[in-house]
């Protein structure tokens, strides 16, 4: 196989494809696309893929090869397929996930994108080339439902799987203790069960772009690299042309309607509920979908970085390729808050500083300063003498936010609801903000969003099936979602919310709303937490507790759990009130609980959009 | 007059009566929790157990943006009869408040004590601390006979001693029989046993309206006797308490555009001995209950039915429940307002009167009235008495503490008497916005400044220690008796008053409507020409309302 294979620089946009098509046409199909943008270009690569498959002349069920062209000389048989497989919880993994599908597609391999929710353990075995990309979830756990793919693969009935070759990319948080823990156990994992490792493995911070752009563009050439140049029909296309738009990259500008305070005048939380029109953008979402924010950061906290600088705004900087001012790459192109391994590890050889270097070099240590320092404190603490540049060059790539959506579309046509608790602070003598919630509280005109589905965070299918949701502070958010689109539909089933907050007279978020709900019957229980209101704390998982023997005869009577919200203490502290209310109510073990709420998950009757 | 026989009942009247004797929904009520409030029923009946649901009337429209309910907070009303209480009573309540409401004891007209601001969460650990200071709440508020009240002092330390004991006699006699109270607030689920339920006195609806006693000891009518539905008039020979006065159908509250409605002064009708007052007084709450107007809340006071059939018609009531009065006694009054400062009485034992603006013990940059009187109860050997005028008394303190009493006095800036004006130490004001859910005006966060303007007006006419009585309310229901003041300020919209003049008279004059619906800067105008005019043309010694009437500013009117 001749084709500058092995060259480097090769272009995915522009493959080089000279065995089956002439220099000339060739040409005139580069000047055709030129103008194209890269969703654009995907797009007619799908068109003529249709194109190819509906020239075929063999009706066979396999897609094949243009008729014109004759078969490769070299390649008998099309490529092995491959397997995109991803574990998300935020949308991050499967972001990329889609990326690298598409890019491998683009490449002309055959790549089959799926979700480890919903992949079937048992047809690893069947698998000849697995891309994973996982992300890692709260205390070193993977992602809310992916939980049998790697019990399977981490447990004793998983396979030998000597005729796989695979490739991790693992998504984290380097200001968690465990980073990248599920992608380093299922990496370790598959070359333990005799599998052949493509790539080694990669680990991105929350900055993970660049990381997972340059993964993938790896994994593209050794994809090539294997099978030689083939062209294959695409068989997965995620930038279908029905598919929306506006999309992480392209975000839809909304027009912010509404940006009310919730929380009252003795509050000590600022939470807001934030109105956005979607009109005109074609986006649409369901109950229990987020909305990713991409966010400008804070003014202030701008002025903060001009200040370490003791720079002009309009300073000259450049990202990449690209030229800016200071001012502009602070402002809406760079992350400012959430400090990573590599912003550290940047900063301590900017300062020189050994400390920092080291603290870099130890995940806990690291993961413990990480969780209470932000980047403006990194900077105070190991102060440098930085050029606006070396400062640029330090900062990763501006992460959009996410936001469990707070309205049912169907209710609110062109409208999607947030629920935003801003936040910001005062430390060390410094203002301290939150990138995106600072941004929307502070009443922008539009804000840029994109619709980050989350098909298991869903309302049951049958609507007459009980919910009982658990959603404190802003984790009520998808809940009033799922009741105002219970209430639209007139649904029957009964439903059961379970909220806390510091107190009810400041903080009970929606409690208007809640009140009609009860008396009109589209909420049929309310049981509330109020952390602050007596002597002693009392948690959401209190009140599931006291109300145990209803909750467990709900769950016998088919109800649908969900919980959202903080994952840190909560989401296990209601897993736990679960798991004992089940074997106190059943009669039976605490492993027969167990095994029950493990079922009710496969079920999709126990769902968790926590963070 | 209304006719009862054609009426229906109001319909509190239907929520009494079907209370199960005041209990309501109370207990599902609390265990609510999402809401801070209490079922509208409820809001009737928690008044019987000392308990009103307000609301910060100022956040109402921002709390509805914000999806939230009215800040709800209730105040609670301790009972204290004859505003007698222990300084570890004191130091209780100063404890609870500070602990569940929003920190500030106030001081009533009724000589009881208030807290405000307490959350529904808070209420029942509230109430069961105010039972372990053995105090209560019960029947200090509701259509029931609320807090007796007393002259808080006297020269004649054993009359003083045996009225305020009756007045506690009276207020034990006429409290409620029901165990609601305990049941909800203290053992927080129903009693053992269940024998019916029996109110003797005031049957399963109670009273068609609130029912107010009190007993005044001349000179002082610094309880306003003559504006009780129940006054008792103390009457001393040879320095023993003989017997009462027993006046009835005072009442102060009224409704704009309605004249029906009207403030109205008690009739003196006859004399007790001190043993008869507790018949007296159960006489008078029955013939109230029986005859009463229970269809119409604004025509349900005493005052009514005595009108409405006559005080002759209501004397022989009396007789007819064996009740008969002798003669009464003539006694004279010298004045409403407190004697502030140092006192002795007889027995020896010194009395500090302290000015407490509105009522309110709090701490400020003026006056530490919290922490000093803290530190005062913690070492008094005698106790507090709560004036009819919101003020407080350190009372019965030995020659032996009188001294560091002093000191304390001073260091913590408790004499404020000494440098208000007359006019400010004896102004009153009720509490209105933002917590009274009646309230059409400021009264008591605007007194300070209507006060300043009287003090600038009367300092410009030679004045200065003219003793003006300057009463505001935010609405004409007359919790401040507005109606009895020299210069009386009734709210009738934000910013505007009704201004009655003429009152005064040592609280047996009521006032008159003089000019309506006035801006601050009219009835200041108002107020200066009247003041010129009097200044010119009074006859010595002769008070600014006298002069109105002698003058014919006011026509004159004959001694309800």
């Amino acid at each position: 196989m001749p084709l500058g294979k092995l060259e480097s620089g090769v272009s995915a946009a522009r493959p080089n494809i000279n065995p089956v098509i002439q220099q000339d046409a060739l040409a005139d199909l580069d000047s055709a696309v030129a103008d194209f943008e890269r969703d654009q270009l995907l797009w007619a690569s799908g068109y003529l893929a249709g194109l190819a498959v509906a020239r075929a002349t063999s009706p066979a069920q396999r897609p094949v090869a243009p008729a014109e062209a004759p078969a490769p000389a070299s390649s008998t048989e099309p490529a092995a397929p491959w397997t995109v497989l991803y574990a998300t919880e935020t949308g991050n993994s499967r972001f990329v996930a889609q990326e690298l599908a598409e890019a491998m597609s683009a490449a002309g391999q055959t790549a089959k994108l799926v979700d480890a929710r919903d992949y079937r353990p048992a047809t690893l075995k069947q698998e000849r080339q697995l891309l994973l990309v996982v992300a890692t979830h709260g205390l070193g756990d993977p992602p809310e439902g992916t939980e049998a793919f790697f019990e399977y693969l981490l447990g004793s009935r998983a396979p030998r799987l000597p005729q796989l070759s695979f490739a991790v990319l693992a998504l984290g948080d380097s200001s968690y203790e465990d980073f990248c823990e599920a992608g380093r156990q299922v990496d370790a994992r598959l070359a333990e069960l005799g599998a052949v490792r493509l790539l080694p493995r990669v680990e991105c911070d929350l900055d993970f772009e660049s990381d997972a752009d340059a993964w993938t563009k790896r994994v593209v050439e050794q994809a090539r690299a294997r099978d030689g140049v083939h062209i294959a029909p695409v068989h997965t296309l995620r930038a279908a042309p029905t598919a929306p738009s506006y999309s992480r990259r392209h975000p839809f500008q909304a027009e912010l309607l509404t940006n009310q305070k919730l929380t009252g005048r003795g509050s000590s939380k600022d939470v807001r509920h934030v109105e956005l029109s979607l009109e005109d953008s074609g986006l649409s979402y369901q109950p229990g979908d987020s909305l990713g924010v991409v966010a400008n950061n804070p003014a202030p906290l701008v002025e903060q970085f001009l200040e370490y600088l003791g720079e002009s705004p309009s300073a000259d900087v450049s990202i990449g390729q690209e030229a800016l001012t200071l001012g502009e790459a602070l402002r809406s192109r760079l992350e400012l808050t959430n400090a990573t391994r590599s912003f550290v590890q940047a900063h301590a050889r900017n300062s020189a500083s050994a400390d920092l270097a080291a603290l870099a070099d130890d995940p806990r240590a690291l993961a413990k300063y990480l969780k209470s320092n932000q980047i403006i404190d990194i900077l105070r603490q190991y102060p440098a003498a930085l050029s606006a540049q070396q400062l640029v060059a330090s900062l990763s790539k501006l992460t959009p936010r996410l936001y469990s959506i707070a309205s049912s579309l169907d209710a609110n046509p062109d409208e999607a609801h947030l629920t935003v608790a801003v936040v910001s602070y005062t430390r060390d003598g410094y203002a301290h903000f939150g990138a995106a919630s600072n941004f929307l509280a502070a009443g922008p005109s539009t804000v840029p969003v994109y619709v980050e589905p989350n098909d298991h965070f869903r309302l049951p299918q049958d609507s007459a099936a009980p919910i009982i949701m658990v959603g404190p502070g802003t984790g009520i958010a998808p809940f009033r979602a799922f009741v105002e689109q219970r209430r639209h539909q007139a649904a029957v089933g009964k439903s059961w919310l379970f909220f806390g907050d510091r107190t009810r007279r400041n903080d009970f978020l929606y409690q208007l709303e809640w009140q009609r709900y009860l008396k009109e019957g589209a909420l049929t229980r309310l049981d509330v937490a109020f952390s602050r209101d007596q002597a002693e704390k009392v948690y959401v998982q209190h009140r599931l507790r006291e109300r145990g023997a209803q909750v467990y005869a709900w769950l016998m009577d088919g109800a649908h759990v969900y919980v959202c919200g903080d994952a840190e203490h909560m989401a296990g502290d209601v897993h736990q009130a679960l798991l004992d209310i089940v074997a106190e109510h059943s009669g039976r073990s605490a492993d027969h609980a167990v095994s029950l709420l493990s079922d009710l998950k496969t079920q999709g009757r126990y769902q968790r959009d926590v963070y | 007059m209304s006719d009862p026989s054609n009426k229906p009942v109001t319909e509190v009247e239907d929520i009494k009566a079907r209370s199960a004797h005041l209990r309501g929904t109370l207990a599902e009520s609390l265990a609510d929790p999402v809401t801070g409030s209490i079922a509208p029923d409820d809001t009737q009946i928690s008044k019987f157990h000392g308990i009103y649901q307000q609301d910060d009337r100022e956040t109402r429209v921002e709390r509805t943006k914000q999806k939230l309910e009215p800040d709800y907070s209730f105040m609670i009303r301790a009972r204290v009869p004859a505003g007698i209480c222990t300084p570890a009573q004191w130091l209780a309540l100063q404890q609870i408040a500070a602990d569940h409401s929003n920190g500030e004891l106030r001081l009533t007209t009724r000589q009881a004590v208030q807290l405000h601001g307490v959350l529904k969460g808070d209420l029942r650990t509230t109430m069961r601390r105010i039972n372990d200071a053995l105090l209560d709440t019960f029947a200090a508020c509701g259509d029931v006979n609320r807090n007796v009240g007393c002259t808080p002092l006297a020269e004649n330390a054993e009359v003083h001693r045996r009225a305020s004991r009756w007045a506690a006699r009276i207020s034990e006699h006429l409290t409620p029989r029901t165990r609601a109270y305990h049941e909800i607030w203290l053992a927080g689920s129903p009693l053992p046993g269940n024998e019916p339920e029996h109110e003797p006195i005031y049957g399963a609806t109670y009273l068609p309206r609130k029912f107010k006693i009190a007993l005044a000891i001349p000179p002082l009518n610094d309880v306003d006797v003559f504006a009780q539905d129940l006054g008792f008039i103390a009457v001393e020979r040879f320095g023993k308490l003989i017997g009462f006065n027993v006046a009835v159908g005072g009442g102060m509250g009224m409704s704009h555009g309605e004249p029906a409605t009207y403030p109205r002064l008690a009739d003196v009708i006859g004399f007790c001995s001190p043993a008869a007052s507790v018949a007296v007084a159960e006489a008078v709450v029955k013939i109230q209950r029986d005859f009463g107007d229970r269809t119409d809340r604004k025509h349900a006071r005493l005052k009514y039915t005595i009108d409405d059939r006559g005080l002759d018609w209501f004397v022989d009531e009396l007789g007819r429940r064996g009740v008969h009065l002798r003669a009464a006694v003539p006694v004279d009054f010298e004045q409403t307002g407190d004697r502030f400062g140092w006192s002795e009485d007889s027995d020896g034992l010194w009395h500090a009167t302290l000015y407490v603006p509105g009522g309110r013990v709090v701490d400020n940059e003026k006056t530490r009235l919290q922490t000093g009187l803290s530190a005062i109860a913690r070492i008094l050997k005698g106790e507090f008495r709560i004036t009819p005028n919101q003020n407080l008394i350190i009372s019965r303190i030995e020659d032996t503490q009188k001294e560091e009493i002093q000191r304390l006095i001073t260091e913590h800036g408790l004499d404020l008497w000494r440098d208000a004006a007359p006019v400010r130490r004896n102004a009153l004001a009720c509490v209105a916005l933002p917590t009274c859910g009646l309230a059409m005006a400021e009264a008591e966060r605007y007194l300070p400044q209507f006060i300043g303007k009287v003090e600038e007006l009367l300092a410009r006419h030679g004045l200065s220690e003219q003793d003006l009585l300057v009463r505001i309310t935010g609405c004409p229901n007359g919790c401040a008796r507005p109606y009895l003041a020299d210069v009386g300020l009734v709210g009738k919209a934000p910013g505007r008053y009704n201004l009655m003049l003429g009152g005064g008279a040592v609280g047996a004059r009521l006032n008159q409507g003089y000019r309506e619906n006035l801006s601050e800067e009219r009835i200041v105008d108002e107020l200066d020409r009247l003041l010129a005019d009097f200044v010119g043309n009074r006859d010595s010694g002769e008070p600014f309302s006298d002069y109105l009437h002698r003058a014919g500013i006011l026509e004159s009117q004959p001694h309800g």
